[in-house]
């Protein structure tokens, strides 16, 4: 199944959904209509309950090049005082917070370079595997930018501060190995094993407990702004909500029975 | 709160039965504690719009509407509201009737009134002041925009912030809670709270302290007290 958009594929097979960047010829690049379809693909995703896993990748040799500057070309001239804040809550703030509330796992398979908010996209899921060529860029201080779309959110819980620092201060190339050594990277495959592995990696988590998955997001998102205490009181509340799905009964079931369970994601 | 349709807006014929069935629960010697909510997605998004749209000023006026929620400040036993979802406008205003509220984790809180021509009519800028103090309550109002759980929980308009799956099971439970507790302490501790914004202190801590006194009449004091020296469970009676 797949849904008509302009500059991604969105296409279903078996509870995965992959969502494509699809304008290679500027290597991906955002433009206006791309973050709104993205914004658009991740809410379809969400609501659609038979949806238990997500990959986000790009077409062609780049996962995503950041924000489409060629085409700001006309603007840059003279007198001009860019109004990017609006362009970020408006576009891009959206997509991300879909991105990092929504419930079910999102692999981001990163196949080539991914840099400014094309890095920040790749940031912004909850697992990577990446190409042995691709790379990783906060590529923002370049043009003298802040990393926006989460970067400076998702970089250093990622890598810790002082990586995350030098990371975006420099703008330096990171390579995939380098990115698998800081934990930036999940998985580390070979070119043209990318996209097979992303697909295998999301059917492994679409058959398991979808909603157990989802709440473990939701819980780790906020692990970082609570206490002990605060964690401990919202994981009893999670839990009993967990304790409540029928994938918790199967698969405890399923333990005593000695047999592999079936989940449902229910 | 069940129209679904309307995301629970509150028309005079829902506001009629709301106040009447708390009235009713107020009076039930049965019943110890209240629980009001919408649904998950919403709690109530406002007056019917409709019900007001062509009205002039005195029909506003002759409809009393607003009186009928003056009933609900009346209630004496305490209400618990939980609230998921939307409170926006007379939404937000019922929530600020009720006496504790537990909040689901998408709970938004907000006075947009000014976005249709008009203001809060039912207590929005006096309760929400009171609540949430000055700089908020402006902001909220003249603004329109909305206050989420953890903000309203920052700005002490709400007790407490739950996650969407446990909210209404958290308020329940603290209802059941509340209604173990001995009710005419209840019933005078609720009525003081709510005198501490109509009065100027040296009135009003003379006003706790006649209730604290009037407590002494009831056998639950002498049970509760009781109970504590002897280190054991009190068992109230309700009287």
């Amino acid at each position: 199944m797949a849904a008509e958009y302009e500059t991604i594929q969105y296409e279903v097979r078996d509870a995965v959904c992959t969502i494509t960047l699809n304008r290679p010829e500027v290597y991906n690049a955002f433009n206006e209509a791309m973050t709104a379809e993205l914004l658009l693909a991740f809410k379809a995703a969400e609501r659609d309950t038979s949806i238990r896993a997500l990959i986000i990748t790009g077409a062609g040799k780049a996962f995503c090049s950041g924000q489409d500057l060629k085409s700001l070309k006309d603007n840059y001239v003279d007198g001009y005082v860019p109004v990017l804040g609006e362009r970020l809550r408006k576009g891009y703030n959206p997509m991300i917070l879909k991105m990092r509330s929504m419930e079910k796992p999102i692999i981001a398979a990163v196949n080539g370079v991914a840099a400014g908010a094309g890095c920040s996209l790749a940031l912004a899921a909850d697992l990577r595997i990446m190409a042995e060529s691709a790379t990783l860029i906060e590529v923002f201080v370049h043009v003298g930018l802040i990393p926006d779309c989460g970067s400076t959110y998702t970089l250093p819980r990622l890598v810790g501060m002082g990586k995350a620092f030098e990371l975006c201060a420099m703008g330096d190339k990171v390579s995939a190995k380098e990115a698998l050594r800081l934990g930036l990277a999940n998985r580390v495959v070979a070119d043209d094993a990318v996209a097979g592995q992303a697909e295998e990696w999301a059917r492994q988590l679409a058959i398991l407990p979808t909603k157990a998955i989802g709440l473990t997001k939701r819980l780790l998102n906020q692990a970082f702004d609570h206490s002990l205490e605060q964690q401990l009181e919202a994981e009893a509340f999670v839990q009993r909500t967990a304790g409540e799905t029928a994938d918790h009964f199967e698969g405890v079931r399923a333990f005593i029975e000695k047999r592999k369970p079936e989940f449902h994601g229910k | 709160m069940n129209r679904p349709e309307v995301l629970n807006a509150l028309s005079l014929e829902l506001m009629k039965k709301l106040v009447a069935q708390l009235e009713a629960y107020d009076d039930d010697p049965n019943i110890y504690a209240i629980l009001l909510s919408g649904s998950e997605k919403v709690f109530a998004a406002g007056a019917d719009i409709k019900d007001m749209a062509d009205a002039s000023t005195f029909e506003m006026y002759n409809r009393k509407q607003f009186a009928r929620w003056e009933r609900i400040k009346k209630i004496s036993k305490p209400i618990v509201a939980a609230i998921s979802g939307y409170a926006l406008g007379g939404g937000c205003e019922l929530a600020m009737h009720c006496d504790i509220i537990v909040a689901s984790e998408t709970a938004k809180f907000g006075q947009p009134e000014i976005n249709i021509g008009v203001m809060p009519g039912a207590g929005g800028t006096q309760r929400l002041t009171r609540a949430v103090g000055k700089a908020v309550a402006m902001d909220v109002v003249l603004s329109g925009r909305f206050l989420s759980a953890r903000e309203a929980l920052s700005a002490g308009l709400v007790s407490r912030v739950v996650p969407k799956e446990n909210f209404f099971d958290e308020a329940l439970r603290i209802a059941h809670e509340l209604a173990k507790k001995p009710p005419l302490a209840l019933r005078l501790a609720k009525e003081s709270v709510l005198k501490a914004h109509e009065m100027s202190l040296s009135d009003g801590l003379e006003y706790e302290r006649k209730l604290f006194y009037m407590l002494f009449a009831t056998e639950d004091q002498k049970e509760g007290m009781q109970a504590f020296i002897e280190k054991r469970r009190p068992e109230f009676k309700g009287k």
